[in-house]
């Protein structure tokens, strides 16, 4: 029997409301015990992790992200992402469909699962697309698409315009026990824009995106919601009109849920200031506002989880002038530290926290595990609070350097990583 | 006399000093347009690239003939000619262009900041000769001068900034470049042109065109730039005329010794009416003019000095 014992760490299981010093017993890759009785799960035969002063929480879930396999491998591979991913302190993370050939069927499914088994050991959730092609004309094989292992449905990169066609995709997804995932944006809105609408637009002379062209798309999907009665799932929000529209909808009770990502509450649109396209993002860094107004959301419980919406690119796609670079940014090794600062800074608890990027996006997307509970798989992240450290893209696993948190000094961070008792990453 | 800047490349980076240094370099400079042989070795040996990735025969050619006035080599390149077409990147491009050791490159460029991003990869001086709707800093200098001599000074003037303020790279140089030199700005033209936010350059906006002309010392009416319009931005031309244009009529409301002027190309009868583009009031040629010297200025402030 191969066992593991996790010695002496601060456990922290915002699902249990296990908050305490305790020893975490691992055996086939299930939690066997988990207590503070030494003598009951002492044993001499097992291997034992050293976690005391540190912080022991179930596996951190990025529910959305970018694995660009196939058809972009030059900015990142299956592999290459879940390498970034156990960085990170993921030990699952959900990689949307924008791929080439997208993921709309179960062939690329099955290409993408494969791909995941091969590498380090993170569990993969492909996200199927909503639409063929993505081209918001007609529905994909939800079915076949479930069998194969898809979690949810997204058009992620492209708004589904049509209302009537996202009315039948919530109702198609509903009946798979799909959740439909929402990028909201209204591309008319949009136009050519290249930043967040306001003064500093104005003054760069960049074309500028409204927050109309996220909230209006918000709001059209919050009455499809109600209209369908099926889960729905908005994801980056970035805009206070697209909170307060969420937060009204949840207190009447729909069935929704809602991201955001690390960047819109750790910057605001100066950081496109001298045209730094790093920084160049979908939808665009807004305002103080909004970021006041993200930081509300998440403390409130309006906003339920913090995805990275990692989004690598290379420099051929951003080393451009600003119009013509790409949107995106990568995420997946910066996102619990900067999602920490908001705890340092009192905004949420650290067990809140947790939960928007572990025990919730788990309960959204109904996986069957969630928390550190006996019998469940051993999935969890062992997270250095005090430890500081500055960003550093060049060491980053992801194979793309577009951050625009380089030079950052930040404080705390995912030191060990494990997947059904596995461990996949180790930096203690 | 030089300035202590490699580039320029926007109004907002100059100070008022080194805005009256450019304005009085340019009348001085004025003078050799006038001579039979209009011509100095000022900047004999230098080599200047003129890299138009956006067309501008007007602005391109003013350029040149600032750099020739002043004896510099020139090497001219277009969107068209430049490898830009064969899918090479700006910076590639200008990375090349800079192996071959110009002294200054002037670049117009539809992409807001790219003059900025070119001036990060290259030793050599970035003139912004227009970039997408950010700055066009020649062509507020030209102005300023064009202002400065037909009134002797800028301070406590009332300019008027009328049309397209949205997708105007001049209209943002002037207001910044005007208010910088203590005359009172005001922008006027319909809400769909008027940007979000624009209001921080510290220049009121109306909606109503008389408001503005009323005891304007100068008017500048912006161009219709039909090439970039985006939809619904206004109905027709014809209403567009109607209550948004020059006409001798609106123009009652002005001083008497109000100056009228466009960057062109003018759309007649659009922005600006015939009668009124080549009325008394006009000054529009001497804005072309001007526009040499001030860009020779630049030129000779840049490189004249030993480097
Ligand atoms: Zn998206």
């Amino acid at each position: 029997m191969k066992q593991t014992l996790i010695k002496g760490g601060r456990v922290l299981d915002p699902e249990t409301g296990i908050d305490g010093v305790m020893d975490i017993l691992i055996e086939n890759g299930k939690i066997a015990e988990i207590g503070n009785e030494k003598s009951k799960i002492q044993n001499p035969k097992s291997k034992i992790i050293d976690a005391s002063g540190k912080l022991v929480t179930p596996g951190l879930i990025d529910i959305h992200t970018h694995l660009r396999e196939p058809g972009h491998e030059y900015k990142e591979t299956v592999e290459s992402g879940c390498l970034a991913a156990a960085h990170g302190g993921f030990t699952a993370i959900c990689c949307m469909p924008n791929t080439e050939p997208v993921n709309d069927n179960q062939s690329v499914t099955d290409y993408i699962l494969r791909k995941a088994n091969m590498a380090v050991g993170v569990r993969v959730y492909p996200v199927g697309a909503i639409s063929q092609g993505l081209r918001g004309e007609s529905l994909a094989e939800y079915g076949e698409m479930k069998s194969a292992g898809v979690v949810a449905v997204s058009d992620d990169g492209n708004p589904v315009m049509n209302a009537q066609l996202m009315r039948r995709a919530l109702e198609y997804a509903k009946g798979f026990g799909l959740l439909v995932i929402s990028h909201c944006e209204d591309r008319n809105l949009t136009a050519n824009g290249a930043m967040n609408e306001g003064a500093t637009a104005t003054r760069l002379g960049l074309a500028g995106i409204p927050n109309a062209a996220e909230t209006v798309m918000v709001a059209r999907d919050i009455a499809l919601c109600e209209l369908t009665d099926a889960p729905l799932h908005i994801a980056h929000v970035s805009a206070e009109g697209s909170v307060r529209l969420i937060r009204d909808a949840k207190a009447r009770g729909l069935q929704l849920t809602a991201e955001t990502a690390p960047h819109y509450f750790s910057l605001t649109e100066e950081a496109v200031m001298n045209y730094d396209t790093n920084a160049k993002v979908y939808p665009p860094l807004r305002t103080d506002r909004d970021r006041d107004a993200v930081w509300q959301g998440l403390r409130d419980g309006t906003i339920d989880v913090i995805a990275s919406d990692h989004a690598p690119h290379s420099s051929v796609e951003k080393d451009l002038e600003f119009d013509a670079a790409a949107n995106g940014l990568i995420g997946m090794e910066t996102s619990l530290p900067l999602s920490l600062k908001l705890v340092e800074m009192g905004l949420l608890s650290l067990k809140d926290l947790i939960a928007k990027m572990s025990t919730n996006p788990a309960r959204i997307l109904e996986l069957d595990y969630v928390g550190l509970k006996r019998g469940n798989p051993a999935d969890l992240t062992i997270i250095d609070l005090e430890k500081k450290f500055t960003v550093d893209a060049n060491t980053f696993c992801s194979k793309s350097r577009n951050t625009p948190f380089n030079g950052w000094e930040l404080k705390g961070k995912a030191v060990l990583t494990m997947v059904r008792g596995k461990i996949v990453f180790d930096d203690r | 006399m030089k300035i202590e800047k490699k580039d320029i490349l926007d109004i907002e980076s100059l100070s008022t000093e080194e805005i009256e240094l450019i304005l009085d370099t340019a009348d001085s400079l004025k003078e050799i347009s006038t001579r039979p042989i209009k011509k100095v070795p000022t900047l004999r040996g230098k080599t200047i690239v003129h890299f138009f990735h956006e067309s501008s025969t007007r602005t391109r050619t003013s350029f040149e003939i600032a750099a020739k006035r002043l004896s510099a080599d020139t090497v001219s390149i277009s969107a068209s000619t430049s490898s830009i077409v064969k899918g090479e990147t700006l910076a590639d491009t200008v990375r090349n262009l800079e192996a071959m050791n110009p002294d200054a490159i002037i670049l117009r460029h539809s992409a807001s900041g790219a003059p900025h991003m070119l001036a990060r990869l290259v030793r050599s001086s970035v003139i912004n000769a227009g970039d997408g709707m950010h700055a066009h800093p020649t062509q507020a200098l030209l102005d300023m001068m064009t202002v400065r001599e037909k009134k002797g000074r800028l301070h406590g003037l009332s300019v008027a900034i009328i049309g397209d303020i949205a997708h105007s790279r001049v209209a943002r140089s002037n207001t910044v470049g005007f208010l910088k030199m203590g005359a009172h700005v005001i922008l006027a033209g319909p809400p769909t042109m008027i940007p979000q936010g624009i209001e921080v350059l510290g220049a009121p906006v109306t909606y109503y065109v008389e408001e503005a002309i009323k005891n304007a010392d100068v008017i500048i009416m912006l161009r219709i730039q039909k090439e970039r319009q985006q939809p619904f931005l206004f109905p027709s031309e014809r209403e567009y005329a109607s209550y948004y244009g020059l006409t001798t009529e609106n123009l009652a409301a002005a001083r008497d010794d109000v100056l009228i002027m466009h960057p062109g190309p003018i759309n007649r009868g659009v922005e600006i009416a015939p009668e009124v583009a080549d009325g008394p009031y006009s000054v529009i040629l001497d804005q072309v003019a001007n526009g040499v010297a001030i860009r020779m200025a630049l030129l000779y402030l840049l490189l004249g000095g030993p480097r």
